[in-house]
C-alpha cells in the first residue's frame, strides 16, 4: 500500500454532460469535493441532481455517449481516473472503489450461488488468496449473516431483500476496497431493514477503516453515519460541511428545505414542508 | 403510434429502401393483369425455352428483336439482324375482370402476334416467365400476410386469454399448443394436404387451404409467447387500476393489454412472413402446393427441376428463386429495422 | 366528534388465503395466509394508516377491499352493507365509491395511452352520458385539482416525473367521485421531497372532498403524520391498533417499538 499525502479522493471542477449540440444537459456542472481516508461522506440531492452521475463517474462507469466527461479531474490516491486507460481502470473498479446499488435483487446473478459470486469477486481482485471459501465466509460474517457457511450454497432468490443487500456489501468488502460507493443502498428496502443496513455500514467503517461515499435523497438516514454532507442541486454543490453543522445550521435554503421535508415522528405539523424549487432558484 | 413508426422507418436508409421496394412488389402483384403482357397459360409451342428478347430503340419507338430457332434439339435461338417488332402501349387484349368485377380489355404493353415479347424468356411450353412471375407474386406475397393475420388472431386470442385468466383454461390451452408443437411440421402438412385435397380442387381453394395449414402450425408458438407477455403485463398496476374502475375483461384485454404487445407483434410478424413465403415455395416444390393452371413462385421453381434447364443454361427460369430470395431478405431487414425502432433497450445505445 | 351510527367501512375477521398448487392438475398442496383474521373499522372522513413491512399482508388487505383479490372468509361491510362475496356485477356500484392509488408510478399508468384517455376511461364507465367535450373539461378540472395543467392531458406518461405520475394516478381515482380511497404505498417509491408534496395533496383533497383514506405504508413517520388511527400489521395479523399519538407515545407491541426505532431521527 502506497501512502499518498492528501485525501483519498479529490474531485476538482468535474463536469459531465449528456447529449450534444442543442440538447446537451450539464448533469454535473463544475463540482469539487474530497473524501479523506476513513471518512464517510453523504451526497444528498433529489432525483436528477447529478449525485448518481458523480458516483458513477469516479471509475468512468457511465456509457459514452451519451455521457461526456467534459472537464475537471478525479484524483484517487493521486491518480486521475479520468485519464487512466480502460485496463488500469479495471484494476481500480471493485478492487479500490467498490459499488453497491439500490436494487440488490437485480445486481446479483440469479443463476449462481452466493459462494460462486463472492468467490468470483475475490479471485478477480485478490489472486493471492488461497482459501477463497474461507474468505467468502469471513466476508458474510462481517456483514452480519448468521451461519455464513450454510448460506454459501443459497441462490439470490432464496434471500430477502435485506439479506441480498448484505450479500452485495459482502461481495464489495471481500475485495478490501479503499472506498465503498453506496448508491441509495436502502431506498428499496423496508424501514427496519434500512436501519439494519445503515448500522451495518457504520460498523464496517469502524472495523475496516475504509471510506464510504453514501448517495441518498433522504436527509433522515445520514445523521447517524455521515461525517460530512455534500448537498447537490441541479448538477452543482450548494453546501458542503460537517454533518452536525449542516443539520443544525443549514446555510443554503435548499439544504433547509431538504431537511424540513423529512417527516418527523410526533412533530404534530399539519402539513409537511414541500420544496419550492422556483423560490430556491431565485434565492440561489 | 403507427404513423410515428412509419416516419421512423423512412428515416433509416435500410428501412426506407426495403419498405419502398416491398411496396413496389405489392403494387406490381396487385396490377399483375394490367402489367403482364400475357395470361399465365398463354402458350406458344413454337417458342419453347425462348431466351429474353432484346429490347431496342428503333425508328423512334421501342421494339423487340425477332429470333429464329436454329437448333430445336437444344432450343438454340439466334437474333435475326434487322428484324424488329414494335412494342405498343395500352394494347387490346382478351377481356378479363380486374378484381373480379371491373371489365378491362387492355394491357399496358405488348407486341403484335405472331411476335412474342419475352422480357424474362419463356418456359418449356413457351409461356412468358415475366407474366407468370407477376401472377405468381400474388400468391407468394399475400400468403405471408394472410398467414400472419390468422396466426396473430388465433395466437393473440388463445395466448391473451390464457395469460389473462390463467387457471384451467390456461392449462388446457398450453397443453394444446404443446401438442401441436410436438408434431413434426412437414409430415403434418403433407398428411393434411393429402387428406383434404379431394375436397378442394379449385386453385383459389387450394391457396386458402395451404395458408390455413401453415397457420395451423404457426399459431402455437405465437400463443405461447403472447401468454408469457400477458402474464407479466397482467400484474402491472395499470391493469389493476382498470379493474378497480370496473372495466370489463374484454375491454382491458383490448385497450390495455394488446396495445402493449403491439411492438412485439409487429416485429415477429415482419420476421415470420418469410417463413410463409418459403413454406409455400417448399410445398409447391414438392408438388403439393399451388396447382396448374394457377402459378406461384414455388410452383415455377418446381418446374425447372429438369436437368435440361441446368445443362443448357436456361438461367431465366430460375428468376422465381431470385424473387423469393430478394423478398425474404427485404422482409428480414425491414423486421430488424422495426425491432431497432420499437425496442427501447436498443434505442438508448444509438 | 359526533360519529355517524355506522362507520363507512367495517372489516371483521377478514381472511385472504392464497392456494399453493403443484403438478399438472394444479393440485392444491397448501396455502399462504396472507391476511389472517383481521378486524378494523374506518369512520367516514378519517384516515386510517396501515403500517407493516413487505410480506406483512398490508397490500393484500387493500386489494381485498377493492376486490382485486377475493376474500377467503370474514365480512367487509361498506356503509353497513355486506359486500364481501358480491358477484362482480353486484359489486360494480361500489367501484364508483371505492378507488385505489398504487405505489409504483412507473407501472400504474398504461404507457400507450395519453393522460386524457387514462383519466377519461373512468368517466366513460361511470358517467356514460358525458360527451367528448364534457369529458375533456372534466379531465382538465381533475388535473387542476391535483396540481397539473390542462395542457398536460394530451401527453403520454413517459413525459412525466415520478411525482407527476402519482398525481395523474390520483386524478384517475378521483374521476369517479369516490368516497373511499385505498392509498397503497403512494409515496414509498418517491424522493422525500416529492413525498411531502403528495402527502400534502392527499390531505388537501381529503379536506376539500371529504374523502376517507386507508393509507398503507412501511414508513411509520409518514403514517403517523397523515393518519388519525394506525394499524400495525405483521405476518398477516394486526398486532396493534391505536390512535396516532398513542402509537408514538406509548407503543405496546414489541414489533411496533421496532418500527418506531427504525424511523430515522434528525
Amino acid at each position: 500500500m502506497t501512502s499518498v499525502s492528501g485525501p483519498l479522493l479529490k474531485v476538482n471542477n468535474l463536469q459531465v454532460d449528456f447529449g450534444s449540440g442543442d440538447t446537451v444537459t450539464h448533469a454535473v456542472n463544475d463540482i469539487s469535493f474530497q473524501i479523506r481516508d476513513g471518512e464517510t461522506v453523504a451526497i444528498v440531492g433529489e432525483s436528477g441532481s447529478g449525485k448518481s452521475v458523480t458516483a458513477l463517474s469516479l471509475t468512468r462507469l457511465l456509457p459514452t455517449p451519451p455521457a461526456h466527461y467534459v472537464g475537471g479531474e478525479i484524483l484517487f490516491n493521486g491518480r486521475n481516473t479520468l485519464a487512466l486507460s480502460e485496463n488500469d481502470l479495471r484494476k481500480v473498479r471493485g478492487k479500490q472503489i467498490a459499488y453497491i446499488f439500490q436494487e440488490p435483487g437485480t445486481s446479483l446473478n440469479p443463476v449462481f450461488t452466493i459462494e460462486y459470486q463472492i468467490a468470483e469477486a475475490i479471485q478477480l481482485h485478490r489472486p493471492d488468496v488461497t482459501d477463497v471459501r474461507a474468505e467468502a465466509i469471513r466476508a458474510l460474517d462481517l456483514v452480519g449473516i448468521r451461519n455464513p457457511a450454510q448460506r454459501l450454497g443459497d441462490y439470490p432468490h432464496q434471500l430477502s431483500g435485506g439479506m441480498q443487500q448484505r450479500v452485495m456489501i459482502a461481495m464489495a468488502l471481500a475485495c478490501q476496497p479503499k472506498l465503498l460507493v453506496a448508491d441509495e443502498p436502502t431506498t428499496a428496502l423496508d424501514v427496519t431493514i434500512q436501519k439494519q443496513i445503515m448500522d451495518l455500514l457504520r460498523d464496517i467503517k469502524v472495523k475496516t477503516g475504509m471510506s464510504i461515499m453514501l448517495i441518498t435523497h433522504n436527509f433522515g438516514i445520514i445523521a447517524d453515519i455521515a461525517d460530512r454532507v455534500v448537498v447537490m442541486f441541479r448538477g452543482k454543490i450548494v453546501e458542503d460541511g460537517p454533518t452536525g453543522e449542516v443539520l443544525r445550521h443549514p446555510k443554503h435554503p435548499y439544504t433547509r428545505a431538504l431537511i424540513d421535508c423529512v417527516p418527523k415522528l410526533g412533530a404534530k405539523q399539519r402539513r409537511l414542508r414541500a420544496i419550492d424549487h422556483a423560490e430556491i432558484e431565485a434565492s440561489a | 403510434m403507427t404513423s410515428d413508426l412509419l416516419h421512423q422507418i423512412l428515416r433509416r436508409r435500410a428501412g426506407a429502401f426495403c419498405l419502398v421496394v416491398l411496396i413496389l412488389f405489392y403494387v406490381a402483384a396487385f396490377f399483375a393483369p394490367l402489367l403482364a403482357p400475357y395470361a399465365t397459360s398463354d402458350q406458344d409451342l413454337t417458342k419453347t425455352y425462348h431466351p429474353p428478347t432484346g429490347v431496342v430503340w428503333q425508328e423512334g419507338r421501342l421494339a423487340v428483336r425477332l429470333y429464329k430457332l436454329v437448333d430445336p434439339t437444344c432450343a438454340k435461338y439466334e437474333a435475326e439482324p434487322g428484324q424488329f417488332a414494335p412494342i405498343h402501349f395500352w394494347v387490346k387484349a382478351p377481356t378479363y375482370h380486374f378484381l373480379g368485377f371491373i371489365p378491362v380489355s387492355h394491357r399496358l404493353f405488348g407486341v403484335e402476334a405472331p411476335a412474342r415479347l419475352y422480357l424474362l424468356g419463356s418456359d418449356e411450353t413457351g409461356r412468358d416467365v415475366f407474366s407468370r412471375l407477376l401472377y405468381g407474386s400474388r400468391v407468394s406475397l399475400t400468403i405471408g400476410l394472410i398467414g400472419i393475420l390468422i396466426t396473430t388472431v388465433i395466437g393473440l386470442t388463445v395466448g391473451g386469454l390464457a395469460g389473462y385468466f390463467g387457471g384451467v383454461f390456461d392449462s388446457v390451452a398450453m397443453r394444446g399448443t404443446e401438442l401441436i408443437m410436438a408434431i413434426p411440421g412437414l409430415y403434418l402438412i403433407i398428411a393434411l394436404r393429402a387428406a383434404l385435397a379431394k375436397y378442394f380442387d379449385d386453385s383459389d381453394q387450394i391457396f386458402i387451404l395451404i395458408v390455413v395449414i401453415l397457420s395451423f402450425i404457426g399459431w402455437a408458438g405465437t400463443a405461447r409467447v403472447i401468454r408469457g407477455l400477458t402474464l407479466s403485463l397482467r400484474n402491472r398496476p395499470f391493469i389493476y387500476a382498470a379493474e378497480a374502475l370496473g372495466q370489463g375483461p374484454v375491454t382491458i384485454l383490448w385497450k390495455h393489454l394488446f396495445p402493449n404487445l403491439f411492438s412485439y407483434l409487429i416485429v415477429t410478424s415482419m420476421l415470420s412472413i418469410p417463413g410463409y413465403i418459403l413454406g409455400e415455395a417448399a410445398l409447391s416444390f414438392l408438388g403439393i402446393g399451388i396447382q396448374e393452371p394457377s402459378t406461384s413462385w414455388g410452383l415455377m421453381l418446381s418446374q425447372v427441376q429438369d436437368l435440361k434447364v441446368f445443362m443448357l443454361n436456361f438461367w431465366w427460369l430460375l428468376t422465381p428463386g431470385l424473387a423469393i430470395f430478394i423478398t425474404v431478405i427485404l422482409f428480414n431487414v425491414l423486421g430488424d429495422v422495426v425491432r431497432d425502432i420499437v425496442d427501447p433497450k436498443l434505442k438508448t445505445q444509438v | 366528534m359526533n360519529a355517524p351510527a355506522t362507520p363507512l367501512l367495517q372489516v371483521e375477521n377478514l381472511k385472504v388465503h392464497f392456494p399453493i398448487t403443484a403438478g399438472l392438475l394444479q393440485r392444491r398442496i397448501g396455502e399462504v395466509k396472507a391476511v389472517d383474521d383481521v378486524s378494523f373499522t374506518i369512520e367516514r372522513g378519517t384516515t386510517v394508516g396501515l403500517v407493516g413491512e413487505s410480506g406483512s399482508g398490508k397490500t393484500t388487505i387493500g386489494r381485498a377491499l377493492i376486490r382485486l383479490v377475493n376474500p377467503t372468509g370474514g365480512t367487509i361491510r361498506y356503509n353497513g352493507k355486506d359486500i364481501t362475496f358480491l358477484r362482480e356485477s353486484q359489486f360494480r356500484p361500489y367501484r364508483k365509491k371505492i378507488q385505489i392509488i398504487f405505489q409504483d408510478p412507473y407501472n400504474s399508468l398504461n404507457p400507450r395511452l395519453t393522460i386524457f384517455k387514462i383519466i377519461s376511461e373512468a368517466l366513460e364507465i361511470h358517467f356514460p352520458a358525458l360527451g367528448l367535450e364534457q369529458r375533456r373539461a372534466r379531465v382538465a378540472e381533475l388535473l387542476g385539482k391535483v396540481g397539473l395543467k390542462p395542457e398536460h392531458m394530451d401527453r403520454y406518461p413517459h413525459e412525466f416525473s415520478g411525482g407527476q405520475r402519482q398525481r395523474i394516478g390520483i386524478a384517475r381515482a378521483l374521476a369517479v367521485e369516490p368516497e373511499f380511497i385505498v392509498c397503497d404505498e403512494p409515496v414509498s417509491a418517491l424522493d422525500v421531497s416529492v413525498q411531502a408534496q403528495i402527502v400534502n395533496l392527499l390531505q388537501d383533497l381529503q379536506e376539500e372532498l371529504g374523502l376517507t383514506y386507508l393509507f398503507i405504508a412501511h414508513d411509520l413517520a409518514v403514517v403517523e403524520h397523515i393518519s388519525d388511527f394506525v394499524l400495525v400489521m405483521n405476518q398477516g395479523k394486526i398486532v396493534e391498533a391505536a390512535t396516532a399519538e398513542a402509537i408514538y407515545q406509548n407503543p405496546q407491541d414489541p414489533y411496533t417499538k421496532r418500527l418506531l426505532d427504525a424511523v430515522p431521527k434528525i
